[in-house]
């Protein structure tokens, strides 16, 4: 029991070691700064879990209809739209969009705006927004050539 | 970016916790309108069958403000390349060969009871409500398209090419297959589809939405007092979609 505790307060520690270099230079990614008062849960859960609450509510939602659902896409947009310099919220194929300042990181390419809009509704999402959704986009090509010339370099060196 | 926001009680306290409660609440018999007085919140209820009766005499030719009224509610337009276009409604001309008189209908998903489009989707990602709408779940969808092939109505699109500015009600993207929701976003706050107010609005009234199981409707009476239809009644589907006048 006692080691069990002991092994999670360090994973803890860890974990907090790692998100404390966020936007300072260290080794996490800098998250943009949202507005409106800050998840009940904290900041792990959410990180932790946000996927699992969209991934539920979505099935109430579709399936039951109940449309009155406090987890979704578009709530996380109401404080979490990172905005450019001109002050509008940016779409997902800018790298400052929140949910890329994460999933950059990761390298975890997340297709949820191939069909979702990736700013507030009423936030024009340009055309050019959509050259890089999904599987016909330019990025993933350019990502995939990357690792080609990476894998065929050290190839080279062995 | 803090974690010591933990402890602070506020309007998102009920993000996690409030959505369980809603769903315990929610049995059999109670809806969220008594759970949060909100807005007039139906949900999915088997109890219900949702269904359209059109009226084709009163559908006038030259008229399109259900297909207008439907893409600008769902976001879907055309892109320029017409065989590959998504239609979640299309106006559809019948003519009667010996005499020459043209019929003109909308025809969409009709939302049938036993629907092609499920028994033969391969990943379980078409599917019937129990209140009887017919949709697409696109977090499975695989776009094998056979769904398209099984509908008699061609009621089915599928999307070519990317999509950007959806509704936030509406996701849609490239890849997967989708139809006609009877706009369910609506329906389930206890609204009428977009098609049915445009049709209202321009002064046809040609179309009526209600619940098919319920006698007291006003679809229900105007079906049990006038003759109507199903398309293709061969294939034996009983779409929740009839028509008058064809």
């Amino acid at each position: 029991m006692r080691a069990s505790l002991l092994i999670a307060g360090l994973i803890a520690m860890l974990a907090s070691a790692v998100w404390a270099g966020e936007g300072q230079g260290g080794y996490g990614p800098a998250i943009p700064e949202a507005t409106g008062e800050a998840h009940p849960e904290g900041n792990d859960y959410m990180r932790r879990w946000h996927m699992s609450m969209m991934r539920h509510d979505r099935d109430v939602t579709m399936y039951e209809g109940k449309r009155e659902q406090n987890a979704s896409l578009g709530g996380c947009f109401e404080c979490h739209a990172t905005k450019d310099e001109a002050g509008t919220p940016v779409t997902y194929a800018d790298e400052r969009h929140f949910c890329r300042s994460c999933h950059d990181y990761v390298a975890v390419r997340v297709d949820c705006f191939d069909c979702h809009r990736s700013t507030p509704e009423g936030v024009e999402e340009p055309p050019a927004h959509a050259a890089l959704g999904g599987v016909l986009s330019p990025a993933l090509g350019a990502d995939v050539g990357a690792l080609v010339a990476y894998l065929g370099a050290r190839e080279a060196g062995q | 970016m803090s974690c010591g926001a933990k402890k602070d009680v506020s309007r998102r306290d009920f993000l996690r916790s409030g959505a369980a409660l809603a769903t315990m609440q929610l049995a059999p018999g109670v809806t969220l309108m008594a759970f949060g007085g909100s807005e007039a919140q139906a949900a999915a209820d088997a109890g219900k069958r949702w269904g359209l009766l059109i009226d084709a005499s009163k559908c006038a030719p030259d008229c399109n403000a259900c297909i207008t009224a439907c893409q600008d509610e769902n976001g879907w337009k055309g892109s320029g390349h017409a065989e590959t276009d998504v239609q979640w409604i299309r106006k559809v001309t019948l003519k009667d060969k010996s005499s020459g008189r043209e019929t003109s209908l909308p025809v969409m998903c009709q939302h049938c009871e036993s629907p092609p489009c499920v028994d033969v989707c391969p990943t379980g990602a078409s599917f019937k409500r129990k209140d009887g709408i017919v949709l697409v779940d696109k977090h499975i969808c695989i776009g094998c398209r056979y769904c398209m092939m099984a509908c008699p109505f061609k009621a089915r699109s599928f999307v070519h090419e990317p999509v950007t500015n959806q509704k936030t009600h509406a996701p849609r993207g490239i890849g997967t297959v989708e139809s006609c929701t009877l706009c369910v976003h609506r329906v389930d706050a206890g609204r009428i589809p977009a098609c049915v107010e445009a049709c209202a609005a321009a002064g046809h009234g040609a179309m009526v939405f209600g619940d098919l199981l319920d006698p007291d409707s006003d679809i229900s009476r105007r079906l049990a007092e006038y003759p109507s239809v199903a398309l293709r009644p061969d294939l034996d589907l009983n779409p929740g979609v009839r028509y008058r006048e064809i």
